[in-house]
């Protein structure tokens, strides 16, 4: 039975119509044409799909529309501050940290949330956040490059 | 069977192609008008330059506003074309890379290129885009100095402009671009033979230019195939099969038609519903597959498959110089042993994906294919059209790595589009992924070598069962050899992977040289190099060997921690690698710590993709060396999920220290694939080092789990 569903997404606040048990990945992309977030294996094990949902990491690929109700959904889209990016798809640009480029906005957002709450990552703990988030180019060298590089400007940022 | 073992490349099907000259010009903007002669062959022509040529229009096109588009049919999945080919053209052209504007794989926009596989963008695209550019660069030269009345070789070319020094004038190829002169001249042929920019001169080519669509990459911009939209879209899910090789008996379609706004389609074997969402057309699918019965047949599984393999082993016959059989039996010592490798998928991070739409019998497709012509042919044959009926776009796409030769989300969007008279999108799962697209051979490798007294080898036999022949001749000295090349009876669908059968005739070879090197009483490097002429190997073993420290490595193995190494040769490019590996023997683990790998590709072009390539080959490596094989029964394919089937993550990720050699007297050549060759084989001779125990099979963990 389809349900009224309300979305804040990239701060615009949205209304849908549907099922609820339709995976937020779905309705991002079908319903709202917000395409940042990638389908890669629909069971939340490679990452792609990897949203905010309240400033916490989120894969949306298995989180059912439904539980995502009244919340606050950052994507890829929504990241930069107008022509500005954020740090860490700076990082990403600097490094070269891109192949492919599919996973890129899944790890970009991992980045941002593992960031978020822990502005001072260790290299061992930057792998064992990022662990969920696959790159089939396996550019894993550049990207936790980038990770360490954001890290060290978050730092930087925050300390002024 | 093997589907499309190669290759592929380098004979591109050169399409004739009309441009209309009001849509060219529509979509590639104001400027320079195009015209290009009725029938002109568009395409590179086969490799080595000696094809057909293509008019220069077809190639580059002068915008109004000082950019330059540059038509190119390769496809940009991540290996760095899109950077590679702007530098390529921006270095002939004498422009800075940020003016040109490269309009890739677009069958109604660009030349056949021939298919993005092999490693021939650098070989034979890159050279074709500068022959392009340096006769576009000639013919905006002559056509000033036609203007001024001054011989051409007094007139400098930088920036985009064109300088006459005794008036102290200049002229921009933007200027040029609005004369009707320019447009006759550019309907002349890209010339083969022009002079192009030694590599001491390049200005761009050389330099790291990013990828210059980075930046819609980083903010989600970019639209993948899979993120394409089209006006009254559907989404469409197409009926699979129960298991390999079954058959459609019959079906009910009515629990689908009666669904709201689900359409659904039966011709034959093939079975699809179509929705305004995934969703909805996924739960029409189910309950229409749910009362599906088929026939099925019986098939190999993965547990039996090399025994398979090797007794349907068919053709070839083996090349020999000398006499095998004489050698090994003069020879003091003959080792013989078999070599396998399992069956493995691609799993590029964005599965096969679709949008069709026709309009006035017309197709067009965006999709992820690496040939976007040869794509064209196959669904015109596919759907009954004539070929120019038919236009597939390959927006940038989401990985490849020699899996997406073929267009089946395509064909299957085309066929639901056409039933349902709307544009249908079509998005693989990854279990379809698994499953339906084709995989890397397995293989069975049987190898024989003779020493004589001193050591040497004398005689190599060398059988390799159905990974196809890429890499198979030995680039060691050897005076008696016999190298074998055999077919054998696919149970699953077989096709290209990231250098082909080179990484597992590679990992057989490289294993047994150090398994002889062993019966020698040699250190695996010396033995080595004892045996091998070619200096370019050479150089990049004894590079490495430096780097790594191997004589120390080597002395400091331990029962848990050993060091290997493994070199090779493919697509004109040489490699070496040695790792380190930390074996925990309870859990049948192997950890490779370190990767110390040297590659030599000739000049390089772009060092920063270039070590992008080569870091992600040897990543990609690691797992169908360690962890990686597709596990199959009664034609199922039972881990079809990344929870099943273990692909690289960053806690696999070794210490990496690659070093790029850079050699500036012979032509480039492409660096994405043979840096993978190196890896499996290193790591075997690492873990024997090691454990004393040899692991004679890809994955390597299971096979250490059989021996510790």
């Amino acid at each position: 039975m389809d349900a009224r569903i309300t979305l804040i997404v990239n701060g615009q606040k949205t209304t849908v119509v549907t099922d609820p048990e339709r995976p937020l990945l779905e309705v991002l992309r079908e319903d709202l044409g917000v395409t940042g977030p990638k389908y890669g294996c629909g069971e939340g094990r490679c990452g792609a799909c990897t949203v905010l949902m309240d400033g916490q990491r989120a894969l949306s690929c298995s989180t059912p529309v439904g539980s995502a109700n009244d919340k606050e959904i950052t994507t890829i889209e929504g990241l930069a501050d107008g022509d500005r990016l954020h740090p860490v798809q700076q990082a990403f640009l600097d490094e070269g940290a891109i192949q492919c480029g599919y996973c890129t906005p899944g790890m970009i957002l991992s980045a941002v949330a593992l960031l978020e709450e822990n502005p001072r990552p260790t290299d061992e703990q930057i792998v064992e956040w990022m662990n969920g988030n696959i790159c089939r180019c396996n550019g894993y060298e550049k990207i936790l490059n980038a990770v360490r590089r954001a890290a060290s400007q978050v730092k930087e940022v925050k300390r002024s | 069977m093997i589907e499309d073992t190669l290759e592929m490349a380098e004979s591109p099907r050169p399409d004739t192609v009309k441009l209309n000259r009001r849509s060219f010009v529509q979509l590639l903007g104001t400027g320079l008008l195009i015209t290009v002669t009725e029938g002109v062959t568009l395409g590179q022509g086969r490799r080595g330059g000696g094809g057909r040529s293509i008019a220069v229009a077809a190639r580059i096109h002068i915008n109004k506003d000082g950019t330059i588009s540059v038509m190119t049919g390769k496809v940009e999945e991540g290996q760095g074309p899109r950077a590679q080919l702007s530098q390529a053209a921006a270095e002939e052209l004498r422009v800075g890379v940020d003016r040109i504007r490269l309009i890739m794989s677009d069958t109604g926009l660009v030349p056949d290129d021939g298919i993005t596989a092999g490693s021939r963008t650098t070989p034979s695209t890159v050279p074709a885009v500068r022959q392009g550019a340096a006769t576009a660069r000639k013919l905006l030269t002559d056509l000033a100095a036609k203007r001024w009345k001054v011989d051409p070789s007094t007139l400098t070319v930088s920036d985009g402009s064109i300088r006459n020094k005794a008036i102290d004038k200049t002229i921009t190829y933007a200027d040029l671009a609005n004369s009707a002169d320019v447009e006759e001249a550019f309907t002349q042929s890209v010339s083969s033979d022009i002079a192009l920019t030694p590599v001491d001169e390049w200005k761009t080519m050389g330099t790291s230019v990013p990828r210059p669509n980075s930046r819609d990459i980083v903010t989600g911009a970019h639209k993948y195939p899979s993120d394409i939209v089209r006006p009254n879209m559907l989404y469409g899910k197409i009926l699979r099969a129960p298991s390999y090789g079954a058959t459609l008996e019959s079906i009910d379609l009515s629990r689908a038609q009666a669904m709201k706004d689900v359409l659904v389609v039966r011709d034959g074997q093939f079975v699809g519903c179509a929705a305004p969402s995934a969703h909805t057309a996924r739960l029409a699918l189910e309950a229409v597959a749910a009362t599906a019965s088929w026939k099925t047949v019986p098939q190999v599984s993965s547990r039996e498959v090399h025994a398979h393999l090797k007794r349907n082993s068919r053709g070839g016959r083996p090349r020999t110089k000398g006499s095998v059989e004489k050698a090994m039996s003069d020879s003091k010592k003959v080792l013989s042993e078999t070599y396998e490798v399992a069956y493995v998928q691609h799993t590029p991070m964005e599965p096969r994906a679709a949008v069709a739409e026709w309009e006035d019998g017309k197709l067009t497709v965006w999709t992820g294919v690496d040939g976007p012509q040869r794509n064209q042919q196959s669904l015109a044959s596919a759907l009954g059209v004539p070929s120019d009926r038919v236009r597939v776009i390959v927006p940038d796409m989401g990985g490849g790595f020699g899996g997406k030769h073929t267009g089946e989300a395509a064909e299957e969007a085309a066929r639901l589009a056409r039933a349902f008279g709307r544009p249908v999108a079509v998005h693989w799962t990854r279990a379809e992924e698994f499953t339906w697209a084709y995989c890397r051979p397995a293989a069975v490798i049987e190898c024989k070598g003779g020493l004589d007294a001193k050591g040497s080898i004398v005689a190599w036999d060398f059988a390799s069962i159905n990974p196809g022949g890429s890499a198979i001749d030995t680039p060691y000295s050897i005076p008696n050899t016999s190298i074998l090349s055999a077919g054998s009876d696919s149970p699953l669908r077989q096709g290209s992977y990231r250098c082909l059968g080179a990484t597992a005739n590679n990992f057989a070879r490289e294993a047994f040289m150090d398994e002889l090197a062993a019966a020698a009483g040699a250190d695996p490097l010396a033995f080595r190099l004892a045996h091998l002429e070619n200096t370019r190997i050479r150089n990049v073993l004894e590079a490495v060997a430096k780097h790594f420290d191997w004589p120390r490595r080597r002395r400091q193995t331990t029962t848990d921690v050993g060091v290997g190494l493994a070199c090779g040769t493919e697509k004109n490019s040489v490699v070496a690698a040695c790792v380190q590996v930390r074996i925990d023997r309870r859990r049948a683990r192997i950890k490779v710590e370190h990767v110390c790998e040297a590659f030599e590709c000739g000049p390089i072009q772009n060092p920063a993709n270039l070590l992008s390539q080569v870091q992600g080959c040897i990543t990609m490596g690691l797992g169908p060396a360690l962890h990686e094989q597709l596990q199959f029964a009664d034609g199922k394919i039972l881990n079809a999920s990344f929870a099943g089937y273990l692909v690289p993550r960053f806690k696999d990720l070794p210490t990496l220290d690659i070093h790029l050699m850079n050699r500036t007297d012979i032509p480039s050549a492409g660096g994405g694939e043979t840096p993978i060759i190196a890896i499996a084989p290193a790591i075997a001779n690492a873990v024997f080092a090691a454990t004393g125990k040899r692991v004679r099979s890809m994955p390597m963990e299971d096979a250490l789990r059989r021996v510790v």
